[in-house]
């Protein structure tokens, strides 16, 4: 290499640092950066009225798991909190499990419409995405009272004979979670199956297989990184949810965003709330990282 | 249609779960909107066609002032973030690789990835302590916290604009002694600029439908629309609410087809 190319390789370096760099501040400064402050005040004292006091203690991520009893100051395995993360974890599993029943077929459908439909129904899928989440959710809350669309279509028809109720509890929480989340587990399947060759499938049907045998063992091993990346895409943002458990879970079937912030308002103990918050953060990342790691063998491997 | 007459690519019953899942979709949204043009007070019943509602929450100066807060920092926060999405996308596409581009892949993205409880949180603590040792306020800091989670939403499109574009018209402008300067304001802003607006209107959409965050770094009296319905939704609900949600709802929909067609024209 020469000596210019050389000079010209650094200076086009220089040129991509340079012009990111606005972008670089606002992120570190308003979006990642704050995270190390939380780390910090993670490891501070709790002060007596919210805030901390600047001491280490490790009292706020023994906090995640164990409570202090206030009389014989012991710490006591603390089942109030197993049960939200539990809730959490359950309500995060079901909402995707339940995303991936509903989804593959409707991701399906989609791929295979002729080429001119398609971006009509993607676009269909796609409004609601953006949509905000708060109107969903409350669309959804609209529809689940004791006098929204589905009580009056079953009293309608007989199934039932007093308006069921539905609001405010895990089941709202795993209804509306399904809800607000679906479109980000069609997209992804819609990508995977979009690539897939569906000349596969007259080879499989030539050999003689069943559709559910081409489905299993045909059609699902090849669209796996897409199931991955949706189901990623849905738990995520189901384990942190906040806004719908807050509207649909009635303010005491709590989950961990909503944990996190009873932490700063009501429950005065900031350094447990930032725990928490790293916790949450931690599990998010390990998942991705698991995700990236599958995605980078799966390219490796053709 | 070769495919379709073997009927290869059918699995039973998907289309009906298809058709059905786009039902399930739309039913709430088309429920609550029907709502908000409901002539009676009580949610349950329904009264007749009116536009009561609408008046009502036009008339309601908290909505008033949120709407237009809302509009505030969504303009600011899509205009910064478009910017510096876009110099961003100049410096990370169409050169060859460099040290530190996968950092800064991760940074741009990372909005998309941690939680956004926990971004509320961390931003609520470090604007509260800014807030207290140089006793500013104002809703500088929601338009500081939006611009930054609006830069993935932005940059995505610029970016795709920009893989998409020839370097040819770049290289002419350059062999016919344009400066870098002129070259970029004459040749390459004007073709990017489709993606530019594409970017803008995502981050604004973004911005405008936030919760979480806002309604952590927010003071007193800074409720944007959607923190505002939020607190709403706690007290007792009336089909002022499903106005509000509508007017909101036909800003984002006008806003999405207009960015269909525009990144459609390209094809």
């Amino acid at each position: 290499m020469s000596p210019a190319e050389e000079t010209a390789i650094r200076t086009s370096a220089r040129n991509g640092w340079l012009l990111s760099l606005p972008a670089l501040v606002l992120l570190i400064g308003a979006a990642a950066g704050p995270l190390l402050i939380v780390l910090v005040y993670s490891f501070l004292s709790s002060g007596q009225y919210g805030g901390v006091i600047w001491e280490f203690s490790t009292n706020g991520w023994r906090g995640i798991l164990w409570s202090k009893d206030i009389f014989t100051e012991e710490w006591v395995l603390a089942d109030a909190h197993l049960t939200i993360f539990w809730r959490s974890v359950s309500l995060s599993l079901l909402t995707t499990i339940f995303t991936f029943i509903l989804g593959f077929p409707t991701a399906w459908f989609i791929a295979t419409r002729p080429p001119q439909q398609r971006a009509m129904w993607l676009f269909l899928i796609t409004i609601p995405f953006w949509t905000n989440l708060l109107i969903r959710t409350y669309a959804i809350n609209e529809v689940l009272r004791k006098e929204g669309l589905v009580n009056l279509v079953l009293l309608k028809l007989g199934v039932i004979e007093t308006p069921l109720d539905m609001l405010y509890g895990p089941f709202a929480i795993f209804v509306g979670m399904t809800y607000v989340y679906l479109p980000l587990m069609v997209l992804p399947l819609f990508a995977a199956i979009d690539r897939f060759d569906m000349k596969l499938l007259e080879a499989g049907y030539d050999l003689y297989a069943s559709r559910w045998q081409v489905l299993r063992r045909v059609i699902l091993p090849i669209v796996k990184p897409g199931i991955i990346a949706g189901s990623i895409l849905v738990f995520v943002p189901s384990l942190g949810a906040y806004v719908t458990p807050r509207v649909l879970g009635g303010g005491k079937q709590m989950m961990i965003g909503n944990f996190i912030e009873l932490q700063f308002l009501q429950g005065k103990n900031w350094p447990l709330g930032a725990a928490l918050s790293m916790l949450l953060l931690i599990i998010v990342t390990v998942a991705l990282l698991v995700y990236v790691r599958y995605a980078n063998r799966d390219a490796s491997h053709g | 249609m070769a495919e379709r007459s073997f009927h290869v690519a059918r699995l039973p019953g998907f289309a009906t779960m298809a058709v059905a899942v786009f039902l399930a979709l739309y039913l709430p949204i088309f429920t609550l909107v029907a709502y908000s043009f409901n002539a009676s007070v009580s949610v349950a019943v329904w009264g007749g066609f009116s536009l009561d509602w609408y008046a009502k929450a036009w008339a309601n100066t908290q909505v008033k002032d949120a709407t237009m807060r809302s509009l505030i920092i969504a303009c600011f926060a899509a205009a910064i973030s478009t910017v510096v999405a876009t110099m961003a996308a100049l410096g990370t596409t169409r050169r060859r690789a460099f040290r530190g581009q996968t950092f800064i892949y991760v940074m741009i993205n990372q909005p998309l990835m941690v939680p956004e409880i926990v971004t509320a949180v961390a931003l609520m603590i470090l604007f509260g302590v800014i807030k207290q040792a140089t006793g500013i306020h104002g809703l500088g800091y929601l338009v500081l916290a939006h611009s930054a989670f609006c830069i993935p939403f932005a940059y995505l499109p610029i970016r795709a604009r920009l893989e998409g574009m020839d370097n040819a018209l770049e290289t002419a402008a350059a062999d016919l002694y344009a400066t870098p300067w002129q070259t970029f304001r004459r040749v390459t802003l004007p073709l990017l600029a489709p993606g530019m607006v594409a970017g803008a209107m995502l981050a604004f959409v973004i911005s405008l439908d936030d919760v979480v965050i806002t309604e952590f770094v927010k003071s007193g009296g800074e409720d944007t629309l959607p923190t505002y319905m939020l607190g709403q939704l706690r007290r007792q609900m009336t089909p002022e609410i499903n106005a509000v949600s509508t007017m909101l709802l036909a800003v984002t929909v006008v806003l999405l087809t207009a960015f269909f067609l525009l990144t459609r024209k390209k094809d």
